[in-house]
């Protein structure tokens, strides 16, 4: 297939001297190598490049007036985002349980979560934990992310994202985790 | 005894067919493939264990970093309708040769006013003078929030589908820029939304 036709053509009028003329025949070895190569590259740059994203819902605005039921505040945990990727977590109301100071990571962050939802739900006849999350003006971006994945791995689906309080900044700032 | 001779065969293969299906593939990848654009502005996004996909069109991307906000929404025809809207709203009028401009233009972050000096600039100079980003606050009618709304009344129009709109932001960036942009799009009932993550482990 990759030979030229060269056998002349017909017949040899006028007695000219030709040159026997080779078949051409072209090694493609080379150029398939370098076709595949570039296929390979693209399918790696096209399929591992999709962007990934998190489904974050907030609550209506709107609705917070109506069709409320009161919410046990032992059934809710608050994370207050503070400085430095450290954060203080409550249960209940502030200042009724010793908030505790810690970080983002696996050990500390996930455990604690698993920890209270068990609580909690022993003592409320398997009613999930409700979590609160108060990102404050000195948490990054990063934080509040970490803290919905991780959300997300523990499985706690009653969650919501708030604007902080004075009295949760007060708090933080006791702690050293607000300037 | 005589032996038994084995004809020799030439080993060259025929290539052509090998090489024609390579070309093939390698030409749809090329055309599906799309060219990774680059943003005005450097963002490290965070990561996530637990991520969705999120879709090629219908989708609106808000930039933020450095305090900035930069908006993009994909497809050149929503982009085009969304100028045009944009420039009913706030009394303004764009040439064609702008609107063509505009519907290349994909992230951007500068003020209405300067819209039609940012236009009149060559793509590369766009790329490299620093944007100021699109004005937002905590009022109803900051820029951001018409953009946003109009974006959707565009895509609503040109493909009947909502406009699912997603928030890449930089790692370090403190939160409340990203909490005054939730907070605009939660003023036109928008609240459902995606954050765009990087993989990690669980």
């Amino acid at each position: 297939m990759a030979e030229l036709d060269t056998s002349g053509g017909g017949k040899q009028k006028g007695g000219k001297v030709r040159t026997k003329k080779k078949a051409v025949r072209v090694d493609l070895t080379a150029m398939v190598d370098l076709a595949f190569l570039l296929i390979t590259f693209f399918i790696l740059t096209t399929t591992l490049n999709k962007p990934k994203a998190q489904e974050l819902i907030m609550p209506d605005k709107d609705d917070i007036t109506h069709d409320q039921l009161p919410v046990p505040e032992s059934k809710t945990m608050t994370l207050l985002l503070g400085a430095n990727d450290k954060l203080e977590w409550f249960v209940g109301k502030a200042g009724a349980t010793p908030p505790k100071v810690i970080g983002y990571g696996k050990n500390e962050l996930r455990a604690t979560l698993i920890e209270q939802n068990e609580k909690i739900k022993a003592s409320h006849n398997g009613q999930p934990m409700i979590v609160i999350v108060s990102p404050s003006a000195q948490s990054t971006y990063k934080n509040v992310v970490t803290v919905m994945d991780e959300l997300n791995i523990v499985d706690i689906e009653q969650r919501a994202i708030v604007d902080i309080l004075p009295v949760d900044i007060d708090l933080l700032k006791r702690d050293g985790l607000y300037k | 005894m005589p032996r038994v001779k084995v004809a020799r065969k030439s080993t060259a293969i025929d290539m052509t067919a090998m090489c024609d299906v390579a070309f093939l593939l390698l030409t749809f990848f090329i055309l599906s493939a799309k060219p990774k654009t680059a943003d005005p502005i450097k963002a490290d996004i965070p990561a996530a264990a637990i991520s969705t996909t999120i879709p090629q069109t219908d989708f609106s991307t808000l930039l933020i970093a450095q305090g900035k906000v930069f908006f993009n929404v994909e497809g050149d025809d929503v982009r085009k309708e969304t100028l045009r809207i944009m420039a009913e709203k706030y009394k303004m009028s764009f040439t064609p040769e702008e609107a063509n401009q505009f519907a290349g233009v994909e992230s951007f972050g500068v003020p209405m006013v300067q819209l039609h000096s940012f236009l009149a600039m060559s793509p590369r100079d766009r790329d490299k003078v620093p944007q100021p980003g699109i004005p937002v606050d905590t009022t109803n009618n900051n820029e951001l929030f018409d953009w946003v709304h109009s974006a959707r009344l565009a895509n609503k129009l040109l493909h009947n589908k909502e406009l699912k709109i997603g928030i890449k932001g930089d790692s370090q960036q403190v939160y409340p820029v990203v909490g005054m942009v939730i907070a605009t799009l939660q003023k036109q009932k928008v609240d459902r939304f995606n954050l765009i993550t990087a993989l990690k482990s669980k």
